[in-house]
Parts: structure tokens; sequence; C-alpha cells
């Protein structure tokens, strides 16, 4: 879908999250100069056609005690990809799928998958039950759990500082 | 460190992370589905908020559907690696940086409004630190973010 200037000012605006007030939208209007109808068409406009993924509350696993967090790396031929990754994403435990580019040589991997659980050994039994039970087991792997978190907020996407508020610092389900 | 929650703290987290209601007062909407008042649920998110539970409240854009990003890995020798890690979190358009347990053991997300940007930043980064980065732009993604399913 197409989307403009005044949406990416939208997105920009909303990168620290919707305000916690009775009309949230009417004040981000405000911000930008547009109505609280039109913050909201243009939000449902951007949800329908699929540019917003999902509106609502971004957790923060973590502080919920899902401090195990890999990322999992396979090298896998190019034109297996599409189809390994259709068998990935059918595992609950999967909550992130990507083809992204080797690297060579300092990094051979092509498909990424994210796992989250509460411990290590939960989360190393389900990538095992993954690798089996999908055909990934027969392609060079490893598993990346992830240490500190150094900042974690909205993505920003457009440059108006006039009506960005404070940024918040998180890991991720979000954007990567 | 996990922190405790209420029924209604976590009615919150696990009901609203998708279709949070698009309309002029959703948080009225939100108090309703959950019998208190909007003052109340109001109070909740603030704490929610505060506690580090919740980011935000907000949308999750599609990667690559607006501007441009790419995730990056370097590698940082360890005893450096708090200093490079302030030094690329200090970046406005990186949004999340972490550690991973590898040799690249420094990841993380850069957006901006066009390829271009993206380069520039990454660039400043090598710069800054002196050190090599990977970038790893995505080609495809295979899954819908639908949130985080608590258990």
């Amino acid at each position: 879908m197409m989307i403009d200037g005044i949406d990416e000012r939208l997105l920009g605006a909303l990168a620290d999250g919707l305000p916690l007030t009775p009309h949230p939208y009417a004040d981000v209007g405000n911000w930008l100069g547009l109505s609280e109808g039109q913050v909201l068409s243009r939000l449902r406009r951007l949800v329908s056609g699929g540019v917003i993924k999902r509106f609502g509350v971004i957790v923060r696993h973590r502080e919920l005690g899902y401090v195990a967090n890999a990322m999992v790396v396979w090298d896998i031929p190019d034109q297996l990809v599409s189809g390994l990754a259709h068998k990935a994403i059918g595992f609950e435990c999967v909550t992130l799928c990507y083809e992204r580019p080797r690297s060579l040589p300092d990094w051979p991997y092509n498909l990424f998958c994210m796992i989250h659980g509460k411990s290590r050994e939960t989360v190393l039994k389900q990538i095992e039950e993954l690798n089996k039970e999908t055909g990934l087991q027969y392609w060079p792997s490893e598993v990346l759990f992830s240490g500190k978190c150094f900042k974690q907020k909205g993505a920003r996407y457009h440059a108006a500082p006039e009506i960005e508020p404070e940024s918040v610092p998180e890991l991720a389900l979000g954007v990567a | 460190m996990t922190v405790q929650l209420s029924k209604n703290e976590e009615r919150i987290l696990n009901d609203f992370q998708r279709d949070f209601p698009l309309e002029p007062r959703p948080y009225e909407r939100m108090a309703g589905n959950l019998g208190i008042t909007e003052e109340e649920l109001l109070e909740i998110l603030g704490d929610l908020k505060k506690r580090n539970v919740v980011s935000r409240i907000g949308p999750v854009v599609k990667p690559q559907s607006i501007g441009a990003s790419t995730l990056a890995a370097m590698f940082v020798p360890k005893k450096r690696l708090s200093k490079v890690a302030e030094i690329v979190s200090g970046f406005d358009a990186v949004n999340h940086n972490y550690e991973r347990e590898h040799r690249l053991n420094l990841w993380f997300v850069v957006t901006a409004a066009d390829g271009a940007g993206v380069q520039a930043v990454l660039e400043k980064i090598e710069e800054q630190t002196g050190l090599t980065v990977i970038s790893l732009p995505l080609l495809t993604s295979f899954h819908i973010d639908l949130g985080f399913e608590l258990k």
C-alpha cells in the first residue's frame, strides 16, 4: 500500500507509544495538526494495509521471566529456505522467522528463528524438536542466546524532533 | 527477577497486544472489558510502564514497509563491549541493541528513512568504534508477529 509523509510522521509520533490519556488519538493529532478522526482513519488504513503488523500493548518479556531468548540460525540452500521456513513457523515457540543474506566469510547463515522461553533448557529442548521435526537438523546451525540488553525502543523512521517525546529503552519481538 | 502480576494486569497484557481499540476512547473500552474504570486502567498501565513490563502501547510496523532497516552485528572485544554498546545505543537510529553469546557478540537494529540513511549510520558506527559492522537486511519475513502469549 502507499503511505505518505503524514503517515510517516504519525508513525514517528507513536514511536514512544500512545499517551496514557483519555483521548490519546486526539492528543497525537494535536502534535501533528491532525484531527482525531484523521489519526484514527489513517491508523486503521495502515493496519488493514499491513504496514502495521499489530497495534497494542508491547510487552518486555524479559521482565516477565522470559529470560531465555535464542536466535537460531541455519545455513540452508537458498531454494529450500521458503519451504523450511513455512514448516518452522508452524511451531508455537517460533515467534519470528526471517530470511537474511549471508555475509561471508563471517556469517554463513541465512534463516533466522527467534524462540523465547523461561529457561535455557526449555528453549534448547524446543529447538531440538524443531530441528528434528522439520528436517532443519540436516543443515549447519548455531544458537545465539541473548545476553545483556543495552537498548530497546520503537523504531524511528522519520526525523521529527519537535514531536518526539522522551525515548524509552527493551528486547524484542519487535521489528528486527 | 520475575514480576508478580495481578489478574487485571495479566489480562491487559494478554488481551491487548493486538487489536487495541482504534476508537476515540480506547482506554475506556479496555476498562469496560475488564470491569474497571478508565482511571483505574490508566493507573495500571502507567504502573506497568514504570515497572518496565510494558514498553509502550502502539504499532509494530512491518519491516521494510516504511523507511529502511537492517540487523547489524559486530565482533567486539569483551573488554570493550559496554563502551561500544554505549556508542551504538547513542544513535537515535538504533532501536534494539543487545549482546548475544557468539563471536559476533553485539547485535542491533538500525532504522532510517532510506537505505542511504542506514548505510550512513553503519559507517559512523564503524568510524567511531574502529570495528567492522556486518549488515544483514531482511530478505523475507515468514512470520506475522501476533504478540506474545503469557503462560
